[in-house]
């Protein structure tokens, strides 16, 4: 069981640690496993892109690294902690895939209110008030600072959403599709944003995506399909396994593979 | 806590107990804020009960007694009706739009949301009791025999109550279609029963004993007990615990239908 007891001794929560730790984790949504036996590990301070085709788990997966996944088994240890501590509420940015912010508060109103729950108090006011300007000189919004996030284009909200996640320095981000819908200039100022976090603060970033050309931005590559893990390794790496020129060939050449598995499995029993 | 974080930049508050006051009132701040953008939803909030009761002033024209029971009963009833669609919505739009998910996942406890939410529509409904109050006791010639402090009292007891069944509702709504349809299902029942169209003893036994049971009979008749007695009696004392009660009751059931983990 992954909800945490007291009793439980935590592995030392050490930067050489890896941040996240997955041991035959299941995951049930209705009648239906989403996630089968996952076994993997993410490694601090790095971007790991999580890939594969809509319907495949990836969202189910963050949630449950979120901890805001109902009935998940087995081992997931996120920065030390089993999943959905409550230490780690401060520790983890989270970023959905449709934007979660108010509609009816201006930006720098959003930001201001989701930051006086991650550090409330009279005392760090002053602190709240830099940590907010930052997260949204950082999504490049400074100029709509007071415009409500309901008359924003699809993009920006989703950088408002962003914003959010990046309040309060977290050692973890966990972005669901974060580049969606954006125009390439943005994607390509955000994955510096990405890579400038993961640099200069020592963030962990897990991303996930479902375009395959996001991936030779990652340092690694955790590749999904029907609630398991195709492979893990770093784009390089996967390339010259499967003897493919992009990482999108070298998941196809995957995916047959385990489709062939699979045949030969059915036809030798 | 045994761990200790080498990258921790700036100094980490300490996940809390049930309830912090600092990010209640932040999230009061923030609803408040909501509506500070939307200023029709507060002009009808704020001017519909008064113009009910302005109309119900020259409807029974002729007979200002029936205004006085009638009027002094919707006091009450107008802060619940409210405050229960005005809930239900903005914490359906939270849950669907979300951010509840978001919050969840933050260092905000279930108290602090619910305690927010209380305190922001509670301060409305003190602005939209008073008005209502004030109108019909000083420009409508509602004639009450208790202290309009009571009224008050009643009215924003009644207001909590309001706030409670919408967040409880909210949880069952999966729209706000289906939310909307819970005021009907919720409210008009105790409506019927609550004892503003015939005294709650003239109705059918099994009415009178299921009104019994129904919060809304308790505000009402408060309400009744602040009309016809000068000074607090001991049935109002029990009215007014009673609705408080079942204030309370509720939250704490809306505070169970918020859950960190969700399917």
């Amino acid at each position: 069981m992954m909800n945490y007891s007291p009793a439980r001794s935590d592995p030392p929560d050490t930067p050489r640690n890896p941040a996240i730790r997955a041991d035959a984790l299941n995951v049930i949504r209705g009648t239906r496993q989403v996630l089968r036996d996952l076994d993997f590990t993410v490694p601090r301070g790095q971007i790991t892109g999580l890939l594969g085709p809509s319907g495949c788990g990836k969202t189910t997966l963050m949630r449950a690294i979120v901890g805001t996944q109902a009935k998940v088994t087995g081992t997931l240890d996120v920065l030390g902690h089993p999943a959905g501590h409550p230490a780690l509420r401060t520790r983890i940015g989270y970023v959905t895939q449709a934007p979660s912010v108010y509609d009816d508060l201006t930006i720098s109103q959003n930001l201001a209110y989701f930051a006086a729950i991650l550090d409330p108090g009279h005392a760090a006011a002053d602190r709240r008030h830099e940590n907010v300007t930052r997260a949204i000189a950082d999504v490049d919004l400074t100029s709509h600072a007071d415009a409500l996030a309901g008359n924003l284009s699809g993009g920006q909200r989703s950088r408002v959403s962003l914003a959010v996640a990046l309040l309060g320095t977290p050692e973890l981000l966990v972005l669901d599709e974060p580049t969606v819908g954006l125009d390439p200039v943005l994607r390509r100022d955000l994955w510096n944003l990405f890579h400038d976090i993961a640099a200069s603060r020592g963030a962990t970033l897990l991303i996930s995506s479902h375009v395959m050309d996001e991936a030779e931005r990652c340092h690694r590559l955790l590749l999904m399909r029907e609630g398991r893990i195709l492979a893990d390794d770093t784009p390089d790496a996967l390339r010259t396994r499967t003897n493919s020129e992009t990482v999108e060939a070298a998941f196809l050449h995957l995916v047959d593979e385990a489709v062939a598995a699979a045949r030969t499995k059915e036809t030798t029993r | 806590m045994t761990t200790t974080t080498s990258t921790s930049p700036a100094p980490r508050p300490a996940p809390t107990g049930p309830l912090n006051l600092a990010r209640t009132t932040a999230t009061a701040a923030r609803v408040l804020r909501q509506l500070h953008h939307d200023p029709r939803s507060i002009a009808l909030m704020l001017l519909v009960p008064c113009v009910m009761l302005f109309l119900l002033r020259y409807v029974f024209d002729g007979s200002p007694h029936t205004f006085d029971s009638i009027g002094a009963s919707l006091l009450g009833i107008f802060p619940l009706i409210t405050m229960f669609l005005v809930t239900s919505i903005a914490t359906l739009r939270e849950r669907t739009s979300g951010t509840l998910e978001r919050l969840l996942a933050m260092p905000l406890g279930k108290g602090d949301l619910i305690a927010g939410y209380a305190l922001a529509f509670g301060t409305l409904a003190i602005i939209q009791s008073a008005l209502a109050t004030g109108l019909a006791l000083w420009f409508l010639g509602l004639d009450v025999t208790g202290s309009p402090w009571l009224l008050l009292l009643v009215a924003l007891l009644d207001a909590l109550l309001g706030t409670a069944l919408g967040l409880f509702v909210s949880a069952f709504a999966a729209s706000e279609f289906q939310a909307v349809q819970f005021m009907p299902a919720v409210i008009f029942p105790q409506l019927l029963l609550c004892g503003l169209f015939t005294p709650r003893d003239n109705m059918h036994p099994a009415l009178e004993a299921i009104s019994n049971v129904l919060p809304m009979s308790y505000a009402v008749d408060g309400m009744n007990e602040v009309l016809k007695h000068t000074d607090m009696t001991a049935n109002f004392v029990r009215d007014a615990l009673i609705v408080a009660g079942c204030a309370l009751l509720v939250l704490g059931l809306g505070a169970a239908t918020l859950r960190r983990r969700t399917a």
